[in-house]
């Protein structure tokens, strides 16, 4: 793998650090007129989701970590692992449970996602940004009302629970924002 | 098309620019003190072993020769003054290799001035006037600030910074929750002294006024004179305004044996970092032996000064056409 310095060092490369794989958020140039310059850096670390700053002498250098986002479908999940496929290659990913975490509660069967694979092992998912799923389960709504005004929670097929207008009816589907949890809009058919 | 012919500034950038260069002019004018040009492409350039220079070559075959691109007009000012220019300033291009960030542009405008017969402390009153002069219409900044190095630091850090002890410099980082400065900087006492103050205190200083601090290690700085009371210290002021460093000034060394002792001192530094080679100016030397005024001289960066003059976050927004643009 290639190595990186701290002058190469910009948002999204992608490196290793105590032995996890991270990504670079920002790079900061810190350097006194008549000093050592430094670069101050804010990295994730894609396995922890954990944000942390780190100091190095400028010029030092990281090793490069193999990460790519894929796009994948998701298959089905099997109780212990979930599965996915390159659509163009029908190559096949297992994910442990664990791994896909939040992300799970947005997946329906062939929804497109994306894997993130680290050494070509799957280290997250991510669902895409705007999910259209049926309403499994919610109180029925009030007569007269056609407006937003309260809300009431909303079952999805998926287990999701978000909260939908009053006038939204279970059996119906809706297009749910997946980075906010938000209801956006009824999908007709 | 591509778009990145454009500026990175907005026109109004361009105008704040213009009139600040008219104000310190007026300012200099108004105190006689002499505008004067030097070259930017010199035979020899600073030694400074945290400093990186840019070379040229120059070509009129068979001659060929480097030349460096300056990184501060200083001793090229420091001649004439010792030629008798009396008190003289310089708004000019300095050239500095690597420095690329959101507070450093490779290439950039600098203010240096020279002042005949100041103290380190007369200049400090003068710094801070140019400053409320200049920020006037666009800011009204609070009171200046003045401390002495060792007490910003003892004062935001708790340590003593001319009493190197290594187990508390770390357990100040480590409580800061930054473990890996004991690594980076292990028993480097001028590193851990650079690490702590960029880290730990420069950001606090200055909150809406300027914040000049004064008396830094000597093993800090290269031309400034000690301090005749405490030799531990030398006669050395920077310039914060908002966290930001905006200058660095000096009561000026002009004993020329001292001065030659800390260039070789600076180049044996550079080869054991193993940076570029560099030329010694033996004419500047040459003018410390006819004889440089007792003077005290500053540099402020004017991109950086812009920069808190309009509340910018980044250099783009007062440098219209930026390294990755120019």
């Amino acid at each position: 793998m290639a190595v990186y310095s701290t002058n190469e060092f910009k948002a999204g490369l992608k490196i290793m650090l105590d032995n996890d794989p991270c990504a670079i958020i920002e790079n900061e140039f810190v350097k006194p007129g008549k000093g050592q310059a430094f670069n101050r850096v804010k990295i994730r670390n894609l396995k922890t989701d954990r944000v942390i700053e780190r100091t190095f002498k400028s010029g030092e250098s990281l090793e490069g970590a193999d990460v790519v986002d894929v796009e994948m479908q998701y298959l089905y999940n099997d109780g212990d692992f979930r599965h996915f496929m390159m659509p163009d290659t029908f190559e096949q990913y297992q994910c442990d449970q664990k791994l896909v975490g939040d992300a799970s509660k947005w997946l329906k069967d062939q929804d497109m996602c994306t894997v993130t694979l680290w050494n070509d092992a799957p280290l997250s998912v991510t669902p895409i940004n705007f999910v259209e799923l049926a309403i499994v389960e919610t109180d029925p709504g009030v007569r007269g009302d056609t407006s937003g005004g309260g809300g009431k929670p909303a079952k999805l097929e998926t287990g999701a629970v978000v909260r939908v207008p009053l006038f939204v009816q279970q059996g119906e589907v809706i297009k749910v924002d997946t980075r906010t949890g938000e209801y956006i809009s009824r999908v007709k058919d | 098309m591509r778009d990145d012919w454009q500026p990175t500034t907005a026109i109004s950038a361009l105008r704040l620019r213009a009139n600040v260069l008219d104000c310190l002019r007026r300012f200099f004018w108004a105190r006689d003190v002499l505008e004067v040009e030097t070259p930017l492409l010199g035979h020899a350039c600073g030694t400074d072993a945290q400093l990186d220079f840019f070379s040229a070559q120059y070509c009129a075959p068979p001659i060929q020769e480097t030349l460096f691109l300056q990184t501060s007009p200083e001793f090229a000012m420091k001649r004439l003054l010792a030629a008798g220019s009396g008190s003289i300033y310089q708004i000019c291009k300095a050239f500095r290799n690597g420095e690329s960030g959101r507070y450093h542009n490779p290439e950039f405008t600098m203010l240096e001035w020279y002042r005949v017969g100041f103290t380190l402390t007369d200049l400090m009153d003068e710094i801070a006037e140019l400053i409320r002069t200049v920020s006037a219409p666009y800011r009204t900044l609070e009171a200046p600030q003045r401390s002495s190095y060792q007490d910003v630091f003892v004062q935001y850090t708790g340590l003593d910074p001319l009493v190197f002890c290594v187990e508390a410099y770390s357990a100040c980082a480590q409580a800061k929750n930054q473990p890996e400065a004991l690594n980076l900087c292990g028993d480097d006492h001028v590193l851990w002294l650079d690490y702590i103050f960029s880290h730990f205190i420069q950001p606090f200083l200055g909150v809406n006024a300027v914040c000049l601090v004064y008396g830094y290690p000597a093993c800090q700085s290269s031309l400034a004179r000690l301090n005749l009371q405490n030799p531990l210290v030398t006669e050395r002021v920077e310039v914060f305004i908002d966290g930001i460093e905006l200058g660095n000034g000096y009561y000026e060394l002009s004993d020329a044996q001292e001065q030659k002792s800390r260039f070789e001192a600076e180049i044996a530094e550079r080869q054991l970092k193993d940076r570029p080679d560099v030329v010694m100016d033996e004419r500047l030397l040459a003018a410390l032996e006819t004889g440089l005024p007792e003077c005290a001289g500053v540099a402020i960066g004017i991109d950086r000064l812009l920069m808190v003059l309009s509340a910018s976050k980044n250099l783009s927004e007062v440098i219209n056409f930026p390294f990755d643009r120019a």
